[in-house]
């Protein structure tokens, strides 16, 4: 069996809001590995912490306390300025409602995050046509997202996602805002995202038929984590 | 370059909105520029002003005469190169709304002090031979249509009775300040029809005298001399530079050109509150597709080029669109004042404010909402889609 190094490693992380005169704990206490290349569904009711976790792994949260660590960077430790750095090169993200800029075509916000990199004009381009080929939207490419079914737009934001090769995927909610159909379209690009091109992903989900399309499935609780099963 | 795609695109989304922003710009630098003219218009007389010019006037007021002896005592005081005389004759050509200049002028002295009044020879010679005839400005002539040889009616107020001139010359300025809007008649005529008909207590007397001098540094000198030598006679004289004398008119309305001045400032405050309230509403729109931006890698730098820039296009097309308008909007305006104004144009220091007070008010309306959007966290910036 092939060996798999951890990839994601979560130690003691808490996390609180404050709500008005109340501190409100979202998660406690949470230690856990995700695994290279492994395909994890973390489920749970509304206000679990499932979003919070998520956006902690991603670095777009602070942490109260405990530690994040992608690859060899440990997140929780980085300044805002390195965490946007970071985040543009190792995190994809895929949100519930698609969050392309409307203003662009799908060709435009596929490149987006591409001109944060050093790459020529040309190669972001090739990149870019890569990308959009690798969804399936490469003929839909000067379309803007109102132009685009909800499927399709959620196909621009996971070609978005995937373009600087990142270290791992996150979606929030993926199929939560779209139709049967275009829910399977999209779980089963990304189970061809994990299998094929090995991407690791970390998906946040309500619906436990996207939830089965993962390799492993976890679930929070009133801020604590449960036991993993497959 | 994708952030000025952005920003440009972002600037037209809202096309109603916008269009209603650039309507309130433009019509903002359009008063502005418009008040910011009319000051200028104020100062012309001023600014036309020569440094080796001074006026001596009666040291009472302007309304009461100097005798016309005074003329060669003037004229023998150290550092007087030449000195003419005038009186303003106030007449009225057919209805009062048709306001211009008139005086009665020595023409000879006079051309020679004032080389910014540019005559032809001919024309020049023809002025001097005829009693009865006068120069007016370009502008003047152009307004009422008179064409040399013209007899032109004043009705005198001060001076009662219809007074006829024959228009024989006319006279361009030598640059854009130089006031075409007067008119200028022998002093004579006006002196020998005083002296014929009634005892008038201004025959032989005159408004004021214009004396150049040799150096303009000699300037307060020979007005002390000229006012030390007047001391203790019936007529006392004030004498000033041309410029203090201009500038003594501008200061009866001083009030009112603070007001103006005031009301510019006005518009000012208006435009930035336009513009803030359109980049607020913008940037409250926008704010979960700045979060997105912040979470594939886009630092704060590039949200407020995205904030700023976005502001700064607004503002300075409707800028633009606002100077370009006040150029007809000032001829319209200028031909409605008729003569109040001579000289009604832009200067290019009121085009320099009207682009400082854009690039100002559009740094200042992007402040507020730029921080907020730099400031909210991106994960409360995503909560806000959907």
């Amino acid at each position: 069996m092939e060996e798999r190094r951890a990839i994601v490693r979560i130690k003691n992380l808490s996390k609180s809001y404050r709500r008005g005169a109340y501190t409100v704990p979202v998660l406690q206490d949470i230690t856990f590995d995700i695994q290279e290349r492994e395909f994890l569904s973390i489920m749970g009711p509304s206000g679990s912490g499932k979003s919070t976790l998520l956006n902690l792994i991603a670095g777009i949260d602070k942490a109260d306390s405990g530690t994040v660590t992608v690859g060899d960077v440990e997140v929780t430790s980085l300044s805002e300025t390195e965490l946007a750095l970071w985040r543009a090169t190792h995190v994809g993200f895929i949100f519930q409602f698609y969050n392309l800029i409307p203003v662009l075509t799908a060709f435009e916000n596929t490149e987006l995050p591409l001109h944060l990199t050093g790459l020529s004009k040309k190669e972001r381009q090739e990149h870019t046509r890569m990308a959009l080929r690798l969804v399936n939207l490469e003929h839909r490419m000067d379309h803007y997202p109102r132009q685009l079914s909800g499927g399709e737009q959620q196909r621009v934001a996971i070609a978005r996602a995937i373009i600087t090769d990142p270290t791992i995927l996150v979606a929030d909610e993926p199929t939560g805002d779209l139709d049967r159909a275009s829910a399977e379209e999209v779980l089963d690009l990304m189970e061809r995202l994990n299998s094929e091109l090995g991407k690791t992903i970390i998906m946040v989900t309500h619906d436990p038929r996207a939830a089965k399309r993962a390799s492993i499935t976890r679930s929070l609780e009133k801020g604590f984590l449960n036991d993993a099963h497959s | 370059m994708l952030i000025l795609k952005l920003l440009f695109r972002n600037a037209f989304r809202n096309k109603l909105r916008t269009g209603l922003t650039f309507l309130g710009i433009s019509i903002a630098i359009l008063s502005f520029g418009l008040l910011r003219t009319v000051i200028s218009a104020w100062y012309a007389g001023v600014d036309a002003s020569s440094a080796t010019r001074l006026i001596t006037r009666n040291s009472i007021s302007l309304v009461f005469p100097l005798p016309l002896s005074y003329k060669d005592r003037i004229r023998q005081t150290s550092g007087v190169k030449s000195v003419s005389y005038g009186t303003w004759f106030g007449g009225i050509y057919i209805e009062e709304k048709n306001f211009f200049p008139n005086l009665g002028v020595e023409p000879e002295t006079f051309l020679d002090l004032y080389p910014e009044f540019v005559l032809q020879p001919e024309e020049r010679e023809a002025l001097l031979k005829d009693r009865k005839g006068f120069m007016a400005g370009r502008k003047l002539v152009e307004k009422y249509g008179w064409k040399r040889g013209d007899i032109v009616t004043l009705r005198g107020t001060f001076f009662p009775g219809n007074w006829d001139f024959v228009l024989r010359a006319v006279y361009r300025g030598k640059d854009e300040t130089t006031d075409e809007t007067q008119f200028l008649f022998h002093w004579d005529y006006l002196n020998e029809t005083l002296k014929k008909t009634t005892a008038h207590p201004w025959a032989d007397h005159v408004g004021y005298y214009i004396i150049g001098v040799t150096r303009p540094e000699l300037a307060s000198e020979v007005s002390s001399v000229i006012d030390s030598g007047f001391k203790n006679s019936l007529a006392e004289t004030l004498t000033e530079t041309e410029k203090a004398f201009q500038q003594s008119f501008v200061a009866m309305s001083g009030a009112i050109i603070t007001a103006i001045q005031l009301v510019s400032m006005v518009v000012i405050v208006i435009i930035l509150a336009v513009v803030a309230n359109t980049m607020v509403m913008t940037t409250r729109e926008r704010i979960g597709e700045y979060a997105v931006l912040k979470t594939l890698g886009f630092t704060g730098r590039h949200i407020a080029a995205l904030v700023f820039g976005e502001s700064l296009v607004i503002t300075l097309i409707g800028c633009l669109l606002g100077m370009a308008l006040t150029f007809p909007a000032a001829e319209a305006f200028s031909k409605s004042v008729g003569s109040y104004f001579p000289t009604f144009t832009i200067e290019p220091s009121t085009l320099y404010l009207d682009v400082a007070a854009g690039l100002v008010v559009a740094f200042a309306a992007a402040v507020i909402p730029c921080r907020r959007a730099i400031r909210l966290p991106i994960a409360e910036g995503l909560r806000r889609i959907g």
